[in-house]
């Protein structure tokens, strides 16, 4: 792995995500959340997930922050609109984010001492990462493909409805 | 070695951008001489014999146009957004095999910029990633109309992305690789994907008609009913930057449809000609970029034929229609595969 | 009444299924575009090329001058009554001494103006010369960018006195 270019990548990630948060513009926390997937992404390319790091930018960069995008330019929020919150609503995003710190640190622990994975050929390929799909992870990867079945047919016959109605 | 092959690599990559930006500028003019004939007509024949330096001409004039940025524009956003669009566009090029491999020097060197072994996903997700140049300059415009076009730019991509994604599925069932270049390799001489997936071309050239905003699904624009879309505010080289990105999409999209259905630098009887394999190769780069010249002359041809969608019609072809279709498309595909396994 | 045998009748009947999968009419389409963009095209080049006039065009009016260079019109005001379009207008004045060579007749148009704008080049200003004075030729009248410079002075309308800046409008006399 380049340590540069980890570096890079690094700082990139973590600075957008954190300008994600400090935005004030909606529209800008959208489209840093994009470079933020984007250098995920680059991660990815950097671990040898060229698989993953398509399918990343397909699916989150590519389709789901475009439906984000598309959303709240259609809500025009600004800050006169912007609904005040009471303090103890902020006093409870504060708490429940240390305590997700908390879980995730710990989860973390003990990870480092394990042994790093050993690489094969077929790492991170489509190939690769078919096999394990359709060997080690069938069941989830079933359940989760019936679960995206039945979101699109869901969302064609609400589009059916729709136009009989 | 590393460097002459990094070299090898610039190089090509220079002149397939090169080529890129050529042929995105003279399909300005093949459209309006193609729309010329179709109507009867002779089309711009002033600049030059033929009128061949219109397209120069066009681009004089966009540079020397008053720039015009909104006062209530979000700048920033307003002037990286037709960038976006072009960057988006090019980056694309990147993994289509543009011919086989030449022997110079006695070294190999295959005509093409990086042989991904995920190549298919990797234009899928760059033409994902291009409609944001199209949301963000269309929102940065603060104008109603542009918003309307960037939101009917984003909805369509999305939709018509997943039968998109899904007609590619059957092909690549067909082959087992996700590298453009071995899919090329596999339809070597007359063997091209198109006689084993007719039904599959036909919805991935739909789609891609709806991916590159061109008629009859160019609603992002629609001049008739949103002045000019999500262009509406710009003004001078930045216009010129969306038409030329638009213009560069159609140019990768026909040539990934000849590469992915149309065998791309393959042709028939290839073998049997006796020729060395440099000649091969040369006779194999032209006849790619026939074949991409048909596709950008289908696009035309299909411009100037069709009228424009209703965008609710637009929406239930792409749902209702394109999605289990090409839904079967995949299922039947897979029994075929599997009844000739047995 | 049938004008044509090529109108249709409108109807609302349920397509059939090959009819809605429109992919046969698309084709269809195309073929008719690509037929058309093997056709020549009906453009006229126009500063290099011109359509070809006929005879007896009605273009710009001339008025005409005898075979001695005096103006023929005599103001008589008959093309003005003549017009339909109303776009003629004259005033009359009378020959003074020495003025034989210039004008034909003891009375002239002082003032001959034609508004261009209204003028609908019917040619009854040129039936209803009795004296063969104005008569419209094959000229066409240019654009122009102010309303005023389409009125049309005896400047612009009389022909020159030399052979070569006569006008020939003997196709227009023989009908």
């Amino acid at each position: 792995m380049n340590p540069i270019a980890f570096l890079i990548l690094s700082v990139l990630t973590i600075s957008s995500a954190l300008m994600v948060v400090f935005s004030k513009n909606p529209i800008y926390s959208v489209l840093w959340l994009i470079i933020c997937f984007f250098s995920i992404t680059g991660h990815y390319i950097l671990l040898d997930a060229h698989f993953l790091a398509v399918v990343n930018l397909i699916v989150y960069a590519g389709a789901i922050m475009v439906l984000f995008l598309f959303v709240i330019m259609l809500l025009n929020l600004n800050k006169e609109t912007e609904p005040h919150k009471p303090m103890i609503l902020k006093a409870a995003a504060v708490l429940s984010g240390c305590l997700l710190m908390i879980v995730l640190a710990a989860s973390l622990q003990g990870y480092a001492q394990q042994p790093p994975a050993i690489i094969t050929e077929e790492f991170g390929t489509a190939k690769g990462v078919g096999k394990v799909l359709f060997t080690d992870f069938l069941l989830p990867f079933e359940v989760a493909s019936i679960l995206f079945i039945t979101a699109i047919v869901g969302s064609v016959i609400l589009g059916k409805k729709h136009v009989n109605d | 070695m590393e460097t002459i092959f990094l070299i090898d690599k610039t190089v090509i990559a220079f002149i397939a951008f090169a080529i890129t930006l050529l042929i995105a500028t003279y399909s300005t003019y093949a459209e309006r001489k193609i729309a010329a004939f179709m109507q009867d007509r002779v089309g711009p024949d002033r600049a030059g014999p033929f009128g061949i330096l219109q397209p120069l001409a066009d681009a004089g004039k966009f540079f020397f146009k008053e720039e015009i940025i909104p006062d209530t524009s979000n700048k920033f956003l307003f002037i990286i957004g037709p960038g976006i669009a072009m960057l988006t566009a090019l980056m694309t090029s990147v993994v289509i095999p543009w011919g086989g491999s030449l022997n110079l020097a006695g070294r190999d060197i295959p005509l093409q910029v990086a042989d991904l072994n995920i190549g298919v996903l990797y234009v899928f997700a760059v033409v994902s990633l291009g409609v944001y140049g199209i949301m963000i300059g269309g929102w940065a415009s603060n104008n109603k109309y542009s918003l309307l076009g960037a939101i009917r730019a984003s909805s369509q991509m999305i939709s018509y992305e997943l039968s998109m994604g899904l007609a590619l599925i059957a092909l690549i069932m067909i082959t087992g690789t996700l590298s453009m270049k071995e899919i090329v390799e596999q339809q070597h001489g007359m063997n091209w994907n198109i006689f084993y997936q007719p039904f599959g071309f036909l919805l991935f050239i739909i789609c891609a008609f709806a991916e590159c905003n061109r008629t009859p699904f160019d609603l992002p624009e629609c001049e008739a009913e949103l002045v000019g879309g999500y262009h509406t505010e710009y003004s001078s080289m930045k216009l010129g930057f969306y038409m030329f990105a638009e213009y560069i999409n159609m140019f990768i999209s026909s040539a990934f449809m000849a590469s992915l259905y149309f065998g791309g630098y393959n042709f028939p009887f290839m073998d049997s000609l006796g020729l060395s394999q440099n000649a091969i190769t040369i006779i194999g780069v032209f006849v790619f970029f026939l074949k991409i010249f048909f596709f950008i002359f289908v696009f035309m041809w299909v411009r100037w034929t069709l009228p424009r969608f209703r965008y609710d019609q637009l929406m239930r072809l792409g749902w209702q229609w394109m999605i289990p279709l090409s839904l079967l498309n995949v299922f039947i595909t897979g029994l075929v595969l599997l009844w000739y396994d047995k | 009444m049938q004008l044509t045998n090529r109108s249709k009748v409108v109807s609302n009947k349920e397509m059939t299924a090959a009819e809605a999968a429109y992919i046969p009419a698309v084709l269809k389409g195309m073929a008719v575009t690509l037929k058309h963009f093997f056709k020549r095209p009906a453009t006229v080049k126009y500063p290099e090329e011109q359509r070809e006039f006929s005879e007896v065009y009605r273009g710009k009016h001339v008025l005409k001058r005898d075979e001695n260079g005096a103006e023929r019109c005599t103001a008589c005001g008959l093309c003005a009554v003549a017009c339909p379009a109303e776009a003629i207008t004259m005033v009359a004045d009378e020959r003074k001494k020495g003025e034989e060579k210039l004008y034909r007749e003891e009375k002239y148009a002082a003032i001959y103006e034609i508004n261009m704008l209204r003028c609908i080049f019917c040619g009854l200003c040129e039936e209803a010369c009795p004296k063969e004075a104005i008569f419209l030729t094959k000229e066409i009248t240019p654009s122009n960018y102010e309303r005023e410079d389409f009125i049309y002075g005896k400047d612009k309308l009389v022909e020159g006195i030399e052979p070569s800046l006569r006008i020939d409008v003997s196709k227009r006399q023989d009908r």
